[in-house]
């Protein structure tokens, strides 16, 4: 199935497979079933089916079905029940069909998972991962389109992660399953097949053709706390994650301004010394995220670069986010920020 | 020692997977008109018998039989047996429609167009329904226009909902169509609380709530069934028991050794577990749950026993999961060919007859469809404008909206 290259990974010294992002999670979720007995694997349509997205097939077969199991229709039952697995000791997995569908379970998450461990004084943890596909791009309307990052960054006790391409996914699913604190774990379905750049209209580019897919066919960990720059410049920084790396990279080529752009990969906790070095590097700082603006990742973006980079700062920093409205069906285009938003934004700010 | 082997985990199964025919002795039937029929002020605790058997009316030969074969208007019959292939027919189309990427996407609802259908024509139209993505029979039974729910799917200039749902997300307030959300169960305790404000302004509406098998699990539905209790609301609890919900068999959401109509009696509500490819059986329990409600008898419950016939929507495979061809092997058969042959039975109906209504009626939604058509389709660009994506967030468009909608540029 997946296409076995002979080229070693210089990082892990491992062969690597070419892999798009849902065969990487996939792949990620087999080496931990396989190393760690306590890992679990359950959702709706996960068992059986292997997922809507396919992101789990096989593993039932492969683990049995006390490892991967479908779960009935309740988000709040399934994070809940996981919260009680945990305090037993296993490390749930567990997949939201789509991160819109989070919301019934936000007792369990914010009062719960998010604070066993502080109310408990260390007594209970709850070793989660919490697996949603989240964004638009797919024409999924305002129940298969959102990014609710946010809501998880102000919830302490959280960890937030979204990884860009099949690489990090693997390596950041693995270090998800392994930590201790609950996770989670943002996967950018417009990138499950594809890097993509907001050029809607354009044929879509498989992972194949990009090198973040040769995946390293063990296990191996991408720390969760580490931002990473995909392409180096001088000039402005642009800080995003998920989709809009590839629309941030486009938009400096597009544009000719020679942007740096950072994908923080983890959220919350924070990389804020890469993103600060950069800052003070370009003196200038865009933010770029497919939410909404009110209150978005962003505006804590904002603020920190204000707070430790304020003497060097050039331009006022810019946001490119959704528009403050319900993800819309037909006016997808229009909503989501694209190259033309994002490379307007990169030559207003070198402007100044 | 440990006397005790050790534990192991439960995950129900269905008897059918791929290649493996489906066992569906679990449904646990009825034959026609052998299940009993109460009063309708009858105590909830007394229907336990009803949630567990099956209600049926009409048999094997298009015979309508027992104690639920009330006398029905032939013409009512007609009027479901239309609405039903109008249902099937539009259906159909639109699936075509969706692969030719006119629109994004559909979900059909094929074989259970017996249970909209026969629900609205025992209801009023003053009522409200709360349905589901799978009651597009409600709004044909309901005579709702064709080019309308068209433009809708179509997401062009004259959507009614200005581009703003997935396809087949319809609202039409008119027609008693409650807007319908993406996130499961939530209509479910809205209906509640709809029947509850009709009883708190002295009204005489009532409320008709729909879920899936799969979405009884939320914890919406649960909390629907303790509210519809303890105000004893004027509403329908209907629950449809499609046997899937996507890839999950209803074992999943907990339908195994029990049914979901059991759900209701533990609560204090009652309920009727009902064929529901039985078009005269969903009329009569219909009536008899809307005269409950309507008298201030309370809630109903009702689990309409059927069959998904086809995939969950047109992003899904079901051979993937489930025997390709399990609907022909489903004991409770096609809701339209069953009331055809009641009818027939009747001298209500003959093949010509449904030869020509089923020619007018493919020709009635062919003629809508062209007419939508030509305000646009997702695929020719043209949709709602831009700008529209701004209003209807607020009731005035506040200044921050205002400044983005001008950052777009329009
Ligand atoms: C809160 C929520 N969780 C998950 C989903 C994804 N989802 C959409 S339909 C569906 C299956 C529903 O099955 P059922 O309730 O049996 O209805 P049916 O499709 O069979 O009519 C699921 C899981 C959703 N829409 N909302
Ligand atoms: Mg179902």
């Amino acid at each position: 199935m997946n296409d076995q290259s002979n080229s070693i990974d210089p990082g892990t010294a491992m062969t690597t497979t070419t892999m798009t992002m849902i065969q990487a999670l996939r792949s990620a979720m087999d080496v931990m079933l396989e190393r760690d007995d306590n890992v679990v694997i359950y959702g709706q349509d996960v068992g059986y089916f292997g997922g809507v997205f396919r992101c789990t097939e096989g593993l039932q077969v492969k683990y049995g079905k006390s490892r991967v199991f479908d779960a009935p229709i309740s988000e709040s039952g399934i994070v809940g029940t996981a919260v009680g697995m945990g305090a037993y000791g296993l490390r749930p997995v567990v997949e939201i069909q789509f991160a819109d569908y989070f919301y019934p379970a936000s007792d369990q998450i914010v009062s719960e998972m998010a604070r066993l461990r502080y109310r408990s004084a260390g007594e209970f943890i709850s070793p989660l991962t919490l697996r949603m596909p989240c964004g638009g791009g797919i024409y999924g309307g305002q129940t298969h389109s959102q990014s609710p990052e946010a809501m998880f960054t102000q919830v302490c006790g959280l960890r937030t992660v979204m990884p860009s391409n099949p690489y990090d996914a693997k390596g950041l699913l693995i270090a998800s399953i392994e930590c201790d604190d609950p996770v989670i774990f943002l996967e950018p379905k417009r990138l499950y097949n594809g890097p993509f750049d907001g050029h809607h209209d354009r044929p879509v580019t498989p992972w194949s053709k990009h090198p973040q897919s040769a995946v390293p066919d063990g296990y191996y960990s991408v720390p969760l706390d580490k931002a990473v720059v995909t392409r180096p410049g001088n000039d402005v920084t642009v800080l995003t994650y998920g989709t809009t790396v590839y629309v941030a990279q486009v938009a400096a080529e597009e544009t000719g301004v020679d942007a740096e752009v950072i994908d923080l990969r983890s959220l919350w906790p924070l990389d804020l010394e890469t993103i600060v070095d950069s800052v003070k590097k370009t003196g200038r700082c865009v933010v770029v995220h497919e939410a909404t603006r009110t209150c978005g990742f962003g505006a804590e973006l904002v603020a920190l670069v204000q707070e430790h980079c304020f003497h060097h700062l050039e331009a006022p920093i810019e946001r490119v986010t959704g528009w403050d409205t319900p993800y819309p069906h037909a006016q997808e285009w229009a909503y989501f920020p694209g190259p033309t938003r994002v490379g307007a934004a990169l030559k207003r700010v070198m402007e100044v | 020692m440990n006397e005790y082997a050790p534990l192991r985990l439960h995950v129900p199964e269905p008897t059918g997977r791929p290649g493996c025919q489906t066992d569906f002795s679990y449904l646990r039937l009825n034959d026609a008109g052998q299940v009993r029929k109460p009063p309708i002020d009858v105590e909830p605790a007394d229907t336990a018998d009803l949630s567990s058997s099956l209600i049926r009316v009409l048999d094997g030969e298009g015979n309508a039989l027992g104690p639920w074969a009330a006398d029905i208007d032939p013409q009512v019959l007609r009027q479901g047996m239309r609405a039903m292939l109008k249902t099937r027919i539009f259906d159909s189309r639109m699936v075509v429609a969706q692969r030719q990427k006119k629109m994004s996407f559909y979900m059909q609802s094929l074989g259970e167009e017996a249970i909209g259908t026969a629900q609205a024509l025992a209801l009023n139209r003053t009522d409200m329904c709360f349905p589901t993505y799978r009651q597009q029979s409600i709004l044909m039974a309901r005579d709702v226009s064709l080019v309308e729910m068209i433009c809708q799917l179509l997401s062009n200039e004259r959507d009614p909902l200005k581009g703003r749902q997935l396809p087949i997300m319809y609202s039409v307030r008119e027609a008693g169509f409650f807007t319908i959300s993406g996130n499961l169960a939530t209509q479910f305790v809205q209906a509640v609380g709809w029947a509850m404000a009709s009883a708190i302004k002295g009204d005489t509406k009532i409320a008709s709530a729909w879920i899936g098998d799969g979405a009884t699990a939320e914890s919406d539905f649960h909390t629907a069934l303790t509210f519809a209790h303890v105000y004893r609301a004027p509403v329908i609890l209907n629950v449809v028991n499609n046997q899937w919900a996507i890839s999950t068999f209803q074992a999943i959401a907990g339908g195994e050794s029990t049914t979901f109509a059991g759900r209701g009696v533990g609560c204090g509500i009652a309920s009727l577990r009902v064929d529901g490819n039985d078009f005269l059986a969903v009329y009569a329990a219909s009536r008899w749950a809307t005269e409950r409600a309507r008298r201030g008898l309370g809630p109903t419950l009702i689990e309409w026993v059927t069959y998904r016939a086809g995939p969950h929507s047109t992003s899904d495979d079901p051979s993937k999961y489930r025997p390709a061809d399990e609907w022909r092997h489903f004991p409770l058969g096609d809701p339209i060919a069953r009331l055809k042959q009641h009818l027939v039975t009747l001298g209500q109906w003959s093949e010509q007859e449904h030869q020509a209504v089923t020619a007018e009626l493919e020709a009635e939604v062919i003629a809508a469809q062209k007419a939508a058509e030509q305000f646009g389709t997702l695929s020719n660009g043209l949709i709602p404008s831009a700008a529209s994506m701004f209003e209807d967030v607020y009731k005035e468009m506040p200044d921050h909206l205002r400044r983005q909608r001008q950052e777009l540029g329009i």
